[in-house]
């Protein structure tokens, strides 16, 4: 789906935005290319929702140029610039029926009464709200009221589809049966997509390349595979799934001491200066079944913890056996059976070189075991 | 990127966003909005300002006005009286609507409805009104005069007995705003805790409602020393500020110690506006939207009390309101009480015609809808309209002033800017434009506060859709906005309408022959003694408030129910 050959539909240069003194976006530059379905992802306060909003020309940037298929929109108001919005509340108008609602857009483009209801109609079908029409935003689900909203977006056929939080209002089950349903749209109309959201998974599952954004700056972008598996910086290995952060420090070119033991890394991490550095693995990466003193990075470890979720337990491991050098490894339902592992008990576990990550110093972090 | 920020941010040049078509028309519009507000708000003001410091003939004269004020004991022992009357009917009106909005709204007796219906009913009347109710109850002449154990009713009795009843209502409402507000939760968790009946009442209750307490005290405050109907009928040789404006404008006219009073009477007014502003900001910080609303549980003794209390109150009210009735109808208190309409052929009495009610009911006509519309577009571009920061800072500060300023204070103001020769907008002075505009000013505050209030409960992003649809926003505001926001409007309607109905401040200096009002000829039949015959306008002016207020109820039902059937589900 990601074109990279063609040239970008949305280009972002050099985007600065402050509010008084506090610096929102620091210099954000991003390409986006047609039909491509992008999430802004990140924490509260990192400055996502600012870059949405100055793409839509909501709140224009302090300096820095965006350009729409081709045309350098940078100052223009929100009127003339070319995209559809859905908020997280959706703003639908309450005093207006779904169809009219649907329709506000089409009935200032000078259409024709029964162009309109015929548009409205088909957009109704496509979000799977086809008798609704007659019913006010009030005595709809709040799925319901958001598909509205997204026909509403849709109706005026924008180039550009921007979401802000579409899902977070919503309960669980509604949000996933959505996060698909959205999806699968947007694939069927080729609309080029931006979504602002802080929750990872529906990033993860939805978009195609994901923006990753801190304090105002682009940590990474990437497709979600890449994000997941070969985060650029601690803050995205820490933000994006779950991640096991060592302290250590460089001995070799590829060894690295860990408290009182020495783990090998892939020859990809190697390029480090000697000294502090965090060494990464997710709890899901840590090799658990068949691992013996043999095998390659093998660690000697307690059960000091389990934690149960469902499909596998989390262990907490503790390696000195005194609390100084702990990581959490998943372990899976059969294989709980088959170990009969329990708190106390002593397990080999193995960290596979091409699952490690490496950070130069040491780093703070949000997760610790 | 360890550190975040850590690269340099490359600033470009700074950006100037386009302004579009419609930013431009709203800006236009905002800034007619703010040249309103500076010629019926600012320069008249101003003008009353500088006219303190001036001699009759314009000379500037420095202080010496004021200082003439403050070395003439008449006229300085007004502030002390006019403060002394004020405290005391704050000390006992706020602690009685305290009790009664308690009553209301904690317990669980019957017939809430109508007690409340009762106890509002005062909003509806002119202040002239009670107090002449209380010169048939306790004048020279009075059914009950002997209650007052021979003290005279003319005096700081009769006048904080009569603000007493004249502001109950106002009171009241903030009260029960601020008590309305409770968070079941707290009582649950301070019953779960242990606490009794009255530890709650004092841990709970109390702090709960503490701004809106100070609120209520200073609205208080602020009716009762700007109140010029109540001491102007039982003042007697009692001589409060409200009343020497009026004597020295009116009786004597120096203008100029007018204005100085004027300027004595904005002072507490002003200090009051700021305390109470204060106060209900942090009112505000204490909601919480999570709230659980609080329900009374019954309890038999606390609901029976509660209950006697409020009939004791209403009786009160109701005993003033059908003596007014009563005595506009008999046919020669206290010697021939038989039943007779000659109180009300206003043509025969010194002051007053049938015209002067037909002229409040065409200003309150008038007010109702170009202050509707002009409140409600200001207050829509205060809060809605994008950029342009300063000038909405500015306009939303300008629509507070009319709340600090008292009417007589007003009226006397648009004298002196109105009614300057070298003023070409001295056109309208005598005419009914100028009553419009003085009263619109004179209530924009709270109809400002009313439509801010509604907006603000209007999703922010409406107008972004909109752009988004490429719908102008002028559609928007028609279509979405108003019918939304119309029962805020039909509020503020209601509010303009009653309120240019009941008013005698500043309409007082600005009516003429032609344009006289219901309100000024009670004034004026109470002064040339014709007394049955003010009461009798009086009731003229309840009856038909209450009679409009009636229809805008039934109106608003059916209105509502047609654009707003989104309402229910």
């Amino acid at each position: 789906m990601t074109d990279t050959t063609s040239s970008p539909y949305l280009k972002v240069e050099n985007i600065v935005k402050k509010f008084g003194c506090f610096t929102a976006l620091n210099n954000i530059s991003l390409e986006i290319f047609e039909s491509e379905f992008v999430c802004f992802l990140g924490p509260s306060g990192c400055g996502k929702t600012t870059l949405l909003r100055a793409i839509a020309g909501l709140d224009i940037q302090t300096s820095g140029t965006i350009k729409q298929a081709g045309k350098d929109i940078s100052t223009l108001p929100p009127s003339e610039r070319d995209f559809g919005i859905v908020f997280q509340s959706y703003a639908l108008f309450p005093n207006l029926t779904v169809h009219r609602n649907v329709a506000y857009g089409l009935e200032n483009k000078g259409m024709a009464q029964p162009d309109i209801v015929a548009r409205v109609k088909e957009l109704l079908e496509l979000v799977g709200l086809p008798d609704q029409g007659d019913k006010y935003s009030a005595q709809l689900s709040g799925g319901q009221q958001q598909r509205v909203a997204l026909a509403r977006a849709l109706a005026t056929s924008p180039g550009l589809l921007l979401l802000d939080e579409p899902l977070s209002a919503l309960d669980a089950r509604v949000r996933s049966y959505l996060r698909h349903e959205i999806k699968a749209l947007q694939h069927k109309i080729g609309i080029t997509t931006i979504m602002v959201t802080h929750d990872q998974e529906e990033a993860l599952t939805m978009a195609d390349r994901i923006v990753v954004m801190n304090h105002g700056v682009i940590e990474q972008v990437g497709t979600p595979n890449d994000i997941y598996d070969h985060p650029a910086s601690p803050f995205v290995a820490d933000f994006i799934g779950s991640m096991n952060f060592l302290n250590g420090h460089a001995a070799s070119d590829n060894l690295v001491a860990l408290g009182g033991i020495t783990i090998r890394v892939d020859n990809a991490q190697k390029a480090l200066d000697r000294g502090q550095i965090t060494v990464c693995i997710r709890p899901e990466d840590v090799a658990t079944r068949g691992v013996d003193a043999d095998n390659e990075n093998a660690i000697e470890a307690t059960v000091a913890e389990l934690e149960f979720l469902g499909s596998v337990h989390r262990a907490t491991l503790d390696i000195n056996g005194n609390g100084s050098l702990r990581f959490r490894a998943d372990f899976s339902a059969n294989l709980m059976r088959d170990l009969a592992i329990a708190e106390g008990k002593t397990v080999h576990v193995a960290f596979p070189p091409d699952r490690l990550h490496v950070f130069a110093d040491r780093v703070d972090t949000t997760q610790s075991p | 990127m360890s550190t975040p920020n850590a690269k340099t941010a490359t600033l470009g040049p700074a950006l100037k966003p386009k302004v579009s078509g419609e930013d431009w028309i709203m800006r236009v519009v905002l800034v007619g909005i703010a040249l309103y507000l500076l010629i019926t708000m600012v320069f008249p003001l101003y003008a009353i300002l500088s006219k303190s410091f001036q001699t009759d003939k314009g000379v500037f004269l420095g202080l010496d006005n004021y200082i003439k004020f403050f070395s003439t004991p008449a006229l300085f022992w007004s502030i002390k009286n006019s403060l002394f009357v004020t405290i005391m009917t704050c000390v006992i009106v706020v602690p009685l609507a305290f009790i009664f909005a308690y009553a209301l709204t904690r317990s669980c007796m019957p017939l809430k409805g109508l007690f409340k219906g009762i106890a509002l009913i005062p909003i509806l009347m002119p202040s002239l009104l009670p107090a002449i109710a209380l010169v048939y109850l306790f004048g020279a002449q009075g059914l009950i005069k002997g209650a007052l154990l021979g003290h005279d009713l003319y005096g700081p009795i009769g006048i904080i007995i009569g603000e007493s009843i004249y502001v109950f209502p106002h009171v009241l409402t903030i009260m029960l705003i601020a008590m309305s507000t409770a968070d079941a939760r707290l009582y649950e968790a301070s019953e779960a805790l242990g606490a009794g009946k009255v530890k709650t009442f004092f841990t709970v209750t109390l702090p709960g409602v503490r701004y809106g307490l100070v609120s209520a005290f200073f609205v208080c405050f602020t009716l009762v020393i700007t109140d010029f109907g109540v001491p102007k009928v039982l003042g007697g040789k009692f001589n409060v500020l409200a009343t020497d404006i009026y004597k020295q404008v009116v009786g004597r006219l120096d203008f100029e110690m007018g204005a100085v009073v004027g300027m004595v009477l904005l002072a507490p007014a002003v200090f009051a506006f700021f305390a109470d502003r204060i106060a209900q900001r942090r009112q505000v910080a204490l909601l919480s939207s999570r709230a659980v609303p609080y329900e009374p549980k019954p309890s038999r003794v606390f609901d029976t009390s509660m209950l006697a209390f409020c009939m004791l109150v209403g009786a009160i009210i109701l005993t003033v309101l059908g003596t007014a009735c009563f005595a506009s109808f008999a046919k020669f208190w206290p010697y021939n009480l038989s039943f007779s309409l000659n109180h009300y052929d206003f043509d025969l009495m010194d002051g007053g015609s049938w015209d002067s009610y037909f002229n409040t009911l065409e200003l309150a006509a008038w007010t109702a809808v170009i202050g509707t519309t002009v409140v409600f577009k200001g207050a829509y571009l205060v809060e809605k309209s994008k950029g342009f920061k300063i000038g909405r800072g500015i306009i939303q500060f300008l629509c507070m002033i009319p709340m600090a300023v008292p009417g007589l204070v007003l009226g006397l103001a648009y004298i002196f800017f109105f009614n300057n020769p070298d003023n070409p907008l001295g056109v309208i002075y005598h005419t009914m434009p100028i009553l419009v505009i003085c009263t619109i000013t004179h209530f924009y505050t709270v109809s400002h506060l009313t439509a801010i209030t509604a907006l603000k409960q209007m999703d922010p992003e409406f107008e972004a859709v909109s752009s988004s649809l490429k719908v102008p926003s002028y559609r928007t505001f028609f279509r979405v906005t108003v019918p939304v926001c119309l029962p805020a409007i039909l509020d503020i309607s209601m509010y303009l309408f009653v309120n240019a109905m009941t008013t005698v401040s500043a309409v007082v200096f600005l009516y003429s022959p032609d344009t006289a009002l219901a309100s000024v000829a009670m004034l004026n039949m109470d002064d040339a003694g014709d007394t049955a015959p003010a009461a009798a306008m009086g009731m003229l002016i309840v009856g038909t408030a209450a009679g409009v207020r009636l229809v805008h109820a039934i109106l608003s039902r059916g209105l509502l129910r047609r654009t707003q059937a989104w309402r229910y589900r």
